[in-house]
């Protein structure tokens, strides 16, 4: 076992495997850990994904594409379902994901980028060196070791630990965190298309969805906003969901997680240090996707470890690039995101109903959501107020 | 610990390490532990997807 690396990431996840494999083709030492014996599993996600974010960083690979999807179903409290997103041309505008692949397809396109990797490996604190951040200090197989590095990357997750031991605070409130549960239900035909149920009735706060996964299955789930969650539950949100949906569907798998809503945080660097994905609550606030959000952080992160290298400067100074630049980026969007969910979550089922039924007779299924939202505030000012410098 | 976790609903899954405003909790492999920074506050039993967490009252 090597002491000292360039770059040591913290969790092999999406945003972890991108960064690590972008900090390898740039010629740097680098390690990925895995507090877990194997990479992808158990899942914690919902498994959708754009294809158009998603390509940018990997050629679609059948092993890892469970199910194809042509565009969104949006179901309002009343049933008034709004089509969306489904491309002119038919295309696949989704994918659902088989994260127990994928995650280790990526971990292994690091590995064989040069990165080490190390999984049943836990970070359980930070080294410092003259108060800088100079590696960690981790549990591999029941025994601890240092391992030294210039530069520490948290790609740890919605539970993450790196940015609090480097002084940022990454705490989530309860209304900074959806808490979640799904089921894989089989002996059930989904269709080809995401479905989003809204409204209160479905859950406070959040959303039951259900995503296509492939031969008669499909991801099916429910979000519920922390600070709503206690006296009622996800999995009993969902259970409920399931009985009166879906009542011939047969459970095969459970999956639960919390998925943070806060939008951008404070800050996502210090000296020697940067936060990536999940970790970073990089996920988006609106739609709770965050897998796509996680590799463009990671590939940019990568690119600033390689640059950092170059300098020889590991200080926030140089590392700031990397906050500066999914800011600019994600964080844009992130921030949208944030706003709209903030409003949506105030509408009551009848509200909104009222946008569901002002999109009658307009043609929104080629639109993406930012345009479907701009339709929405042009008909519904007065509802909507507050969202006119969005779009 | 003011804490108590049912393993045998817990779903491993951290959101309740990510609420906990003292990062008294933390995700191992399959178990939740809690060490003694834990006030008791009651937010991670709150947002728990399957209501594995209880607070116990000293």
């Amino acid at each position: 076992m090597k002491d000292r690396y360039d770059v040591i990431v913290v969790g092999a996840g999406p945003g972890g495997s991108i960064t690590a494999k972008t900090c390898a083709e740039g010629g740097l030492d680098v390690l990925m850990i895995e507090k877990r014996q194997e990479i992808g599993d158990p899942v914690r996600c919902a498994e959708g994904v754009g294809t158009d974010a998603l390509l940018k960083h990997i050629a679609p690979d059948k092993r890892w594409i469970a199910a194809e999807v042509k565009g969104s179903r949006i179901i309002a409290p009343d049933g008034t379902e709004i089509l969306m997103s489904s491309d002119a041309a038919m295309k696949d505008v989704g994918y659902t994901l088989e994260r127990k692949v994928f995650d280790r397809v990526l971990a292994q396109k690091a590995a064989m980028a040069g990165a080490d990797v190390m999984v049943k490996t836990r970070a359980t604190g930070l080294l410092r060196n003259n108060g800088k951040v100079a590696g960690i200090k981790a549990m591999y197989m029941g025994e601890m070791h240092d391992i030294k590095a210039d530069i520490v990357i948290g790609a740890d997750g919605v539970e993450s630990k790196v940015g609090r031991w480097g002084g940022i605070d990454t705490s989530l409130k309860p209304h900074d965190i959806e808490t979640c549960a799904q089921f894989l239900i089989s002996n059930f035909d989904p269709g080809e298309y995401s479905e989003f149920y809204i409204g209160e009735k479905y859950s406070a706060g959040g959303y039951v969805w259900i995503f296509p996964k492939g031969g008669y299955t499909a991801n099916v789930g429910v979000g519920i906003l922390g600070s709503k969650s206690g006296k009622i539950r996800a999995i009993t949100l969902l259970q409920k969901f399931v009985e009166t949906t879906i009542p011939d569907g047969k459970i095969i798998e459970m999956v639960v997680g919390g998925v943070p809503v806060s939008g951008p945080i404070e800050r996502t660097v210090t000296d020697g240090l940067i936060l990536v994905g999940d970790a970073a609550r990089q996920s988006d606030p609106l739609t709770g996707g965050g897998i796509t959000n996680a590799m463009d952080a990671g590939k940019i992160a990568g690119e600033v470890c390689i640059m950092a290298k170059e300098k020889g400067d590991y200080s926030v100074r140089t590392l700031k690039e990397y906050e500066d630049k999914w800011r600019a980026t994600i964080g844009k969007e992130i921030s949208r995101a944030l706003k709209v969910k903030n409003l949506l979550i105030k509408l009551s089922d009848e509200q909104l109903n009222q946008l569901a039924h002002s999109l009658d007779g307009v043609d929104v299924s080629t639109m993406e959501l930012p345009k479907l939202l701009a339709v929405l505030l042009k008909k519904n000012p007065k509802l909507l107020w507050g969202l006119g410098s969005l779009f | 610990m003011s804490v108590e976790v049912n393993r045998f609903k817990c779903g491993y899954c951290g959101a309740c390490v990510g609420v906990c405003p003292k990062g008294a909790l933390e995700l191992i492999e399959t178990w939740i532990e809690v060490d003694d920074s834990c006030t008791s506050c009651g937010i991670c039993a709150r947002i728990c997807p399957v209501g594995a967490l209880e607070v116990k009252v000293k």
